[in-house]
């Protein structure tokens, strides 16, 4: 297995309260790699660690090492936009930025100087096609992105993020907010995208998790109780706790 | 159950009667101004400077108090933009993190937001004489500006703040850095609400009658240039209305209304270039 992420003794602490507990795992490259547990077990903020977004917080203080490419990214002199760009992000609702569906995509783009405006037009439809989204915007392009609705927002912001060029997808319950033909279209979205990214994705629903994960992190209040191969997980549960949590005990 | 549904409808008549209180005395006050001010309107009022002294003149109009108050409230909203919309900014994607500075911050602006303009006018005059400036256009519209700061960034900053977390993580998980997110992102979601709190200092501006009063001086003339004392609307009416003589005093009534008419505007000209971006905001 090829490690894309490695989390070495990663705490984090909001105040006095510990919300990571000595997080250690691998995150291969290439995978789809799902973080599991139930709500308020520190899935999301985990996530947010990888890219950083946890500077944005108040009394957040990360300890430990996440290393992306031979990169401790919470030490490094590397500038954080870089690092972000590396990564792209699907929230738990889709946030498209306040422009036109066209800018929406070019923005990212445009920030760090990409091509010139044909080359941009190109990789913009490039870019609605490989989320299944060009047939149904390419008659408004100019409108805003505002008018699209949840699901065709939440494919925007996939195809937003894919436009930097990431090496890595993370989605925090991307499915959230969305329908089930929506919910549907993003899972299978992931599956295709995994030949060249690397994907993590946070999810509560274990059905969602044992569709589309080929590797599981499943955390239970701040802690990781038990990590590795999907089919091992579900069908060969090692911990107590996964066992209980597989059959629905809590949730 | 019983005391749940008396207490129901005495807060409802509550509000109906305060409702009613406001809307009736804006409506009394407009009335007014438009009953006592309309006979006096006239071509002359806004085409031509007062004749005879706009003390007793019973001729001519306040062209030099609307030209002045323009100059005056144009100048010192485009000085308060300046350093207002950097600030609000900052105070929003800079220094998001750090809470209780930023609420100190906000405690500060509302104490300054609350200070008289009287006594900003003072301040305003300690200033010119410290720069050895007579009383102009310039001494008022850096009072005014400094009158109109703390006003302009607690209203953008109340607007900027209604911008999602969620907006500002995805702007810069796409790479965008925090000055890019702050003029890319916030302000484009924040179109219509900024340009509001503007226009809310603006008429701050125009409708003071304090700050400007130990600043800009009075003149019967137009200024022609920033060094030269100018008239403003709302001291035309204070100075009008004490005139002994019943035409000038209505004629105050005129410059009310040619000042409520501006402000009106204003407020219709904004409406309309902020639905213009009304549509690319996103609704949470």
């Amino acid at each position: 297995m090829n490690s894309k992420i490695d989390i070495i003794n990663l705490n984090l602490f909001i105040g006095k309260q510990q919300i990571l507990k000595n997080i250690n795992v691998q995150i291969p490259e290439n995978k789809i790699t799902v973080i599991l547990g139930p709500s308020g077990c520190g899935k999301t903020t985990l996530l947010k660690s990888l890219n950083r977004l946890t500077d944005l917080y108040e009394d957040v203080k990360v300890q430990g090492k996440i290393i992306i490419d031979n990169e401790d990214i919470l030490n490094t002199k590397q500038d954080v936009t870089t690092i972000r760009k590396k990564m792209g992000l699907l929230a738990q609702r889709p946030y498209p930025l306040p422009m036109s569906i066209f800018k929406n995509i070019a923005y990212g783009l445009k920030i760090s100087n990409r091509g010139n405006k044909k080359a941009l037009s190109q990789r913009v439809e490039h870019n609605l096609k490989q989320v299944n989204l060009w047939d149904e915007v390419k008659a408004r392009l100019h409108s805003p992105a505002s008018r699209l609705s949840i699901g065709q927002q939440q494919r925007l912001c996939l195809a937003r993020g894919l436009a930097v060029d990431p090496e890595i997808i993370l989605a925090d319950e991307p499915t959230s907010a969305l329908d089930p033909i929506s919910s549907q279209a993003i899972e299978q979205k992931f599956i295709e995208l995994k030949q060249q990214y690397t994907v993590v994705m946070v999810t509560h629903i274990l059905r969602q998790a044992r569709r589309i994960a080929d590797y599981v992190i499943f955390m239970y209040l701040g802690e990781v109780v038990e990590f590795g191969d999907a089919e091992d997980f579900f069908n060969n549960p090692k911990e107590e706790r996964t066992k209980a949590y597989l059959k629905g005990s809590f949730n | 159950m019983k005391i749940k549904k008396t207490e129901e409808i005495i807060f409802k008549a509550l509000m109906y009667i305060s409702v009613a209180f406001i809307t009736s005395s804006l409506f009394l006050i407009v009335l007014s101004i438009f009953y006592k001010g309309l006979p006096s309107m006239s071509w002359e009022m806004i085409s031509q400077t007062p004749k005879g002294g706009f003390y007793f003149g019973k001729e001519g109009g306040i062209l030099n108090a609307i030209i002045g108050s323009l100059y005056l409230s144009i100048g010192a909203t485009i000085i308060a933009m300046l350093f207002g919309i950097p600030i609000a900014l900052f105070i929003n994607v800079y220094l998001k993190k750090y809470n209780r500075f930023v609420n100190g911050i906000r405690f500060f602006l509302d104490i300054l937001w609350g200070i008289p303009s009287i006594v900003y006018g003072a301040f305003g005059f300690t200033i010119m004489i410290m720069l050895g400036i007579k009383t102009s256009l310039l001494a008022g519209i850096i009072t005014v500006s400094i009158f109109i700061l703390p006003i302009m960034v607690r209203a953008l900053d109340e607007v900027l703040k209604t911008v999602p977390n969620g907006l500002f993580e995805a702007s810069l998980s796409l790479g965008s850095t925090r000055t890019e997110t702050a003029f890319k992102v916030f302000i484009r979601q924040t179109v219509p609400g900024l340009a509001t709190a503007i226009l809310l200092s603006f008429g701050r501006a125009i409708g003071d009658a304090a700050s400007v009063l130990f600043t800009t001086g009075y003149t019967d003339h137009i200024p022609t240039s920033i060094m030269q004392p100018t008239a403003t609307l709302p001291l035309a009416i204070f100075f009008q209305l004490g005139s002994p003589i019943e035409e000038v005093r209505c004629r105050a009534y005129s410059s009310a209304l040619i000042l409520t008419i501006i402000i009106l505007l204003i407020s219709v000209i904004s409406r309309y270039i902020s639905s213009k971006y009304n549509k690319h905001r996103i609704k949470f």
